[in-house]
């Protein structure tokens, strides 16, 4: 069964149309990232799951039930926000139970469930504070904590790490992945950052100007992105879009790019042959010449290409190089030392090419 | 090394500010040093003087029983009445104003700004204006020469200035956190209850110390709308004065004066700082 359904939603505040069409079936247990850069949407779109906004047009089910016209409080679901939102004036212990002394659930099963949520996050010596006391990262246990107590149809969280040190945010997204394996919740999580969203998603769909781009697992929104979008959106650095050309040679489709071939992947369709197509190549396609991809079966592929700059990140050198007239990232050892404005060669990943139609932006092999 | 030395320019500013304080001060200090001194010694040698003979007599007259037209009571039972109309209508101002900023402020529904400015416009119409109106009220309800109808006049018009305030204060307090109350279930006043008042001592302090001070002190609906025993300290100090005796009574007359300001003076003098502090907080720290 599915955790959520939303048909057809659209939003418009006035004139604008903030969500166009957003059509989403979430299975239960997954963890749904939704990622997209400012202003996409996707915290309008959670915070009409949550029943905090109302929608303009289409339907929301969660947990098989319409909830369109129901409040927040009845829909059984539980929200963490980016700001964490605890309410100052109470301590660690009322934060958790606010919810349960508005639902008027007896007394014992609050402590009941108090101790089992503090237990599982670790917490326990926190609960007699108040969030003024509390660090960043204790402040957003609590959050979630007070999101957990509930144990609700349907987890949403609203861009919890943003607030947090780039170290504890890099922690507290393990603990919530491993929290997630645990309990085995659904989850929508908004964020912007598609580190988060690869990292800890099951699915994500990428938001971009009200619509979904694409809606798949990370490793298909990783390899196989739907378009333009998708492909610079993902991925740090993002996906190299070269303008090429597809020709055929000796009966196979071949990317041509300035005096370098590449074969193409054999889905390409032959209305293409002759035509100009976007190639794109993640950086970590294109390596040191000794570098062998996946299990070394498919024959090795060199291009050779000038360096025009390096840039050594310690675990690995981002080499930027020019391929037929645009500007191409390639990811080398560390210990490989190249020289600028000399020509170098690299291995290229070919398995891994994506062709993009350069009008529409799409997909097309 | 920052410089030291006492300026000139920094002299003068002492000198100007020293000077403007004293010329403010003056007022207060003839009335306390004639609440001392006795009407015979104020008419012979000035209404400006240090008292020669101390005259404490004065105070107890005009607390217990001094004539205000012709009922000798001395202001005791007006300072009652100042306090039974201004304690009740600064609580009740303020409670109001706090609820109605905080669904102006956090609950935002159709029209909430044009409400917000209408009652907003309280604060800028003269008193005068809203004399006859407010006649036409207190009789129609029945509470013409009441002290409730002042506590009724005094809530209702300020309302305008505690729901300013509250209102002002307010819209600092997250939306995050109304929503995550609304998520987890609480209504309009369970959150004002459990989350927006508790946050809420540093601006209820600033309007009930304005609200005191203001009802307190108001002078034009009292002397409207009141008379005889009904009246509040400000408007039976007026009567007093007109009261016509042998020997103009200045002594007895400024011991009352400075009795009638000591509520208002002491709440300065004890919530000041709260007031300062209360109008720069922020609600969420």
């Amino acid at each position: 069964m599915s955790a959520l359904v939303i048909r057809d939603l659209h939003k418009r505040f006035g004139a604008t149309d903030v969500l166009k069409g957003i059509n989403l079936d979430i299975d239960n247990g997954d963890f749904t990232v939704l990622v997209g850069p400012s202003g996409c949407g996707k915290s309008t779109l959670l915070n009409i799951i949550a029943g905090l906004e109302t929608a303009s047009s289409g339907e929301i089910e969660i947990d098989g039930r319409v909830v369109n016209a129901i409040p927040p409080k009845d829909r059984d679901i539980a929200m963490v926000f980016q700001t964490y939102a605890l309410y100052p004036s109470m301590t660690v212990r009322q934060n958790i139970t606010f919810g349960m002394e508005c639902r008027n659930v007896p007394k014992p099963r609050q402590a009941a469930a108090l101790e089992r949520v503090a237990k599982l996050l670790q917490i326990e010596p926190l609960l007699a504070r108040k969030p003024a006391q509390l660090s960043g990262g204790q402040r957003q246990r609590v959050a979630m904590g007070r999101a957990l107590v509930r144990d609700p149809k349907l987890f949403l969280f609203d861009e919890p790490l943003s607030n947090l040190d780039a170290k504890l945010r890099v922690e507290m997204r393990m603990e919530i992945k491993q929290l997630h394996a645990r309990i085995g919740a659904s989850i929508v999580y908004v964020t912007h950052d598609q580190i988060e969203a690869m990292t800890m998603a099951t699915r994500i769909a990428v938001m971009y100007q009200g619509e979904i781009q694409q809606f798949a697992d990370p490793d298909t929104i990783y390899n196989r992105p739907a378009n333009l979008f998708v492909a610079r959106f993902m991925g740090a650095p993002p996906m190299n879009p070269i303008p090429a050309r597809l020709e055929v040679e000796a009966g196979r489709p071949m990317v041509v790019v300035g005096d370098i071939r590449l074969p193409a992947p054999p889905t390409i369709s032959a209305d293409w042959r002759g035509k100009p197509v976007i190639l794109g190549i993640r950086p970590e396609c294109i390596a040191e010449p000794s570098r062998q991809f996946g299990d070394g079966a498919t024959p090795g592929l060199t291009i050779t290409a000038p360096v025009e700059m390096t840039e050594p990140t310690g675990a690995e050198t981002i080499v930027v190089m020019r391929l037929g007239g645009a500007k191409v990232l390639g990811r080398v050892a560390p210990d490989i030392r190249l020289a600028i404005g000399a020509l170098a060669n690299f291995a290229v990943d070919a398995r891994k090419l994506c062709l993009f139609d350069p009008k529409t932006e799409r997909l097309i092999a | 090394m920052p410089d030291t030395r006492p300026s000139f320019a920094r002299g003068l500013i002492y000198v100007v500010v020293t000077l403007l304080a004293a010329a403010y001060l003056v007022p207060l200090v003839v009335v306390v040093l004639n609440s001392l001194r006795t009407a015979e010694e104020i008419a012979q040698t000035s209404m400006i003087g240090w008292p020669i003979r101390w005259a404490f007599q004065n105070y107890t007259a005009a607390w217990a029983d001094y004539c205000i037209a012709q009922t000798c009571t001395g202001i005791r039972p007006y300072m009652l009445n100042s306090a039974l109309v201004t304690l009740p209508a600064t609580i009740l101002s303020t409670l109001l104003g706090a609820v109605a900023g905080y669904a102006i402020s956090l609950w935002r529904f159709r029209g909430d700004t044009w409400i917000f400015a209408l009652v907003t416009l309280g604060v800028f119409l003269p008193e005068q204006m809203r004399l006859i109106p407010w006649t036409i009220v207190l009789r129609d309800v029945g509470l013409t020469n009441t002290l409730s109808g002042l506590v009724m006049i005094h809530t209702i018009q300020g309302l305008s200035f505690t729901t300013l305030f509250c209102r002002n204060y307010y819209v600092a307090i997250p939306q995050d956190l109304m929503k995550a109350a609304k998520i987890d279930g609480a209504g309009f006043f369970r959150i004002f209850h459990r989350i927006v008042l508790p946050l809420s001592p540093p601006i209820l302090i600033v309007t009930v110390i304005w609200q005191f001070t203001h009802i307190w002190n108001e002078f034009l609906y009292g002397v409207t709308f009141t008379t005889g025993t009904q009246q509040p300290v400000t408007a039976a100090l007026i009567a007093l004065s007109a009261s016509v005796a042998d020997v103009p009574q200045h002594g007895v007359q400024s011991a009352a004066v400075v009795v009638a300001a000591l509520p208002t003076l002491l709440v300065y003098l004890f919530g000041g700082r709260y007031f300062v502090r209360g109008l720069t907080a922020g609600a969420v720290k």
